[in-house]
């Protein structure tokens, strides 16, 4: 039929463009230029809208600070002070009045919870997703939206999708033949080669531009890579420039498929979920693991959960009681091409993978660190927040010191205990009772 | 559908002392919208939960509480608002030209004491019973002091608030304990320019 056969052409010939231009030139790490073109042109574009933004809102009524910067004034003197300041004083009626404020102004702003949602943005980068509160202002900015959603959706995100379809696929299929050699350099090499491979198509199905810094640091065999994490893409943009060895739970579905081939062809530590829970155990499987000098180094997030990338939580110290060399990496996003953070309580896995896919692209810097050992007299907690603050200063990102579980969970008592113990002390501890 | 045309004035039938439009409004109702998590339009009482730096207020519950009154489920831009605007600095406003006709506006002296005294009245009798006055206390000294010690600084402070013997404290008693306190500064978010 004329019709079978007319798409059976279109689609052999869209196959073998993409097999040309796209799939080999990853197998050998060679690039053709095509992706730093589209960007040049994409970068001129956002600079021309934004000037054409700029110019056309009236001054009043821009908000001229970005999220980060604080809105109001806040007076950060301690309690005894906020509380009408005689030490050994006892309750007045008035004392109500500090924790209102307190409490009040945290219902206005707080530093954590907008790191739960995307950042946003100084100036609209012709997504309608980051259209917040920016007007209306010439037909040409219109229709150049109009292009960018053409473009977005009807060439990228099929090709891309198509990217990405081929890249899991060779990795299942890759890793499960090499997973048959027995073990030996060979069969490492042939690993590495396929995993590399993969997540180069897979970089370019999201029109992933990344720029390595420091690459001699790069995480050695036998240590922990520990990196902010914002989203899934973190692993592929890490594992593009080096094989590392995955720790997480098993999950089930194409998660539990790719999980279980990975593994066939290099030593993932991937746990149950009940064995999650025992510390001790994940430790110990750990420890094993970076006792092997020919192990690849872990990764892990310590933050336990994705944050918006504009700051770093606290890193949770299990990663850091398993010893060995840390290798810091700080991953920082340019949001001006594409919000990279999964909110996962928004959005599931599928249709936060299509927002990527209809981004303009993934542009992110990677810092590689100099590593890190625990020194004499440090415990866990402490050397966590050295790490932190120091992948938080890499990265340019605000560093907090609460915990990343405050998304789904409610903050513990103890913190809450801790302002009754203060109170208490004020009103208590004179001995005017 | 293309870049939307911003409506700034959001709250056209305002009390008084609540802005309708303005850039300070507009961060308010940016601030609405991120804590709405799932989009619905209104708040409930756990998204203001969520707010970690609230929930460790030992007062956190009962502040909650003002933004539902009558045992509403729901608070909705305007009544978010409403609430916010008690802690308006006081000479944000064009008191001068106030309509004396006119209800109070939400940030003056008086309704700001009546928002805090609201904490303490759960039962909104308007006075503050003993019993009252022991739950406030308890929430803000948690588990660190006996029942004994906060009997006794229940009954000195009522003692010293309560004029006419009554055993509980009235708004006007509150007011007349609070007159030499500085009010607007105490319970005013400066939001800055």
């Amino acid at each position: 039929m004329e019709g079978a056969e007319l798409a059976g052409k279109i689609l052999s010939t869209w196959l073998t463009l993409v097999l040309g231009l796209i799939l080999l030139p990853s197998a050998f790490g060679v690039s053709l230029g095509i992706s730093e073109i589209y960007m040049k042109i994409l970068v001129k574009t956002l600079e021309w809208a934004t000037i054409r933004i700029e110019k056309g809102v009236p001054k009043e009524s821009g908000l001229k600070s970005s999220a980060s910067v604080g809105i109001i004034q806040r007076d950060e003197s301690p309690m005894e002070k906020g509380l009408s300041g005689l030490r050994g004083r006892d309750f007045e009626l008035s004392d109500a009045f500090y924790f209102s404020k307190k409490g009040l102004e945290a219902i206005v702003e707080d530093e954590v919870t907008q790191r739960f949602s995307s950042e946003e943005l100084v100036s609209w980068n012709l997504l309608t997703r980051t259209n917040m509160n920016f007007q209306y202002i010439s037909v040409r900015l219109t229709a150049v939206w109009v292009l960018g959603v053409l473009v977005r959706y009807c060439v990228l995100l099929p090709l891309r999708v198509t990217l990405a379809f081929i890249g899991i696929s060779l990795l299942v299929i890759g890793t499960t033949l090499v997973g048959q050699l027995p073990d030996s350099s060979l069969k490492n090499w042939l690993s590495e080669l396929v995993h590399l491979t993969c997540c180069r198509i897979c970089v370019r199905a999201l029109s992933g531009t990344i720029h390595y810094h420091n690459k001699q640091y790069r995480p050695q065999k036998g240590g922990i890579c520990v990196a902010n994490h914002t989203s899934p893409i973190d692993v592929l943009i890490l594992t593009t420039d080096g094989c590392y060895a995955m720790v997480g739970q098993v999950h089930g579905g194409l998660m539990g498929i790719i999980q279980r081939a990975m593994v066939k062809a290099c030593p993932h530590v991937w746990f149950e979920r009940s064995e999650m829970k025992d510390r001790h155990l994940v430790t110990k499987r750990l420890k094993e693991h970076i006792a092997d000098k020919k192990k690849l180094p872990i990764l892990i997030f310590p933050e336990g959960t994705c944050i918006n990338n504009t700051s770093v939580m606290m890193f949770k110290k299990g990663s850091f009681e398993i010893g060995g060399t840390i290798h810091p990496v700080a991953i920082k996003y340019n949001p001006q091409f594409g919000d990279a953070f999964w909110n996962s309580s928004k959005y599931n896995m599928v249709s936060y993978l299509l927002r990527m896919m209809t981004s303009w692209a993934i542009v992110c810097d990677v810092w590689y660190m100099p590593p890190m050992t625990r020194e004499e007299g440090e415990d866990a907690v402490q050397f966590a927040n050295r790490v932190k603050s120091a992948i938080a200063v890499q990265g340019g990102l605000t560093e907090l010191p609460w915990d990343g579980g405050l998304k789904r969970a409610k903050v513990k008592d103890t913190f809450k205990e801790e302002q009754q113990k203060n109170y208490s002390k004020m009103l208590v501890g004179n001995g005017s009772l | 559908r293309g870049p939307r045309h911003f409506n700034l004035e959001l709250l056209p039938d305002a009390p008084p002392g609540v802005p309708k439009e303005g850039t300070d409004l507009l961060r308010l109702y940016h601030r609405f919208r991120a804590l709405d998590r799932n989009k619905k339009g209104y708040l409930s009482r756990v998204d203001l939960q969520q707010i970690g730096a609230l929930a460790v207020n030992p007062l956190g519950e009962r502040i909650i509480d003002s933004f539902f009154p009558d045992g509403n489920l729901r608070v909705d831009f305007p009544g978010f608002v409403r609430v916010l605007a008690h802690f308006r600095p006081v000479d944000d406003d064009d008191s001068g030209m106030r309509d004396p006709k006119q209800p109070e506006p939400l940030n003056s002296r008086m309704n700001k004491l009546r928002f805090v005294f609201q904490l303490y009245d759960l039962d909104r009798d308007g006075k503050i019973s003993r019993h009252e006055m022991l739950q406030v206390l308890r929430l803000m000294v948690g588990v660190q002091v006996t029942e004994e010690q906060l009997e006794s600084i229940t009954d000195r402070t009522v003692q010293e608030a309560d004029e006419d013997g009554d055993g509980a404290v009235s708004f006007l008693e509150f007011t007349k304990s609070l007159e030499k306190m500085d009010i607007e500064q105490k319970m005013s978010i400066r939001i800055l320019k």
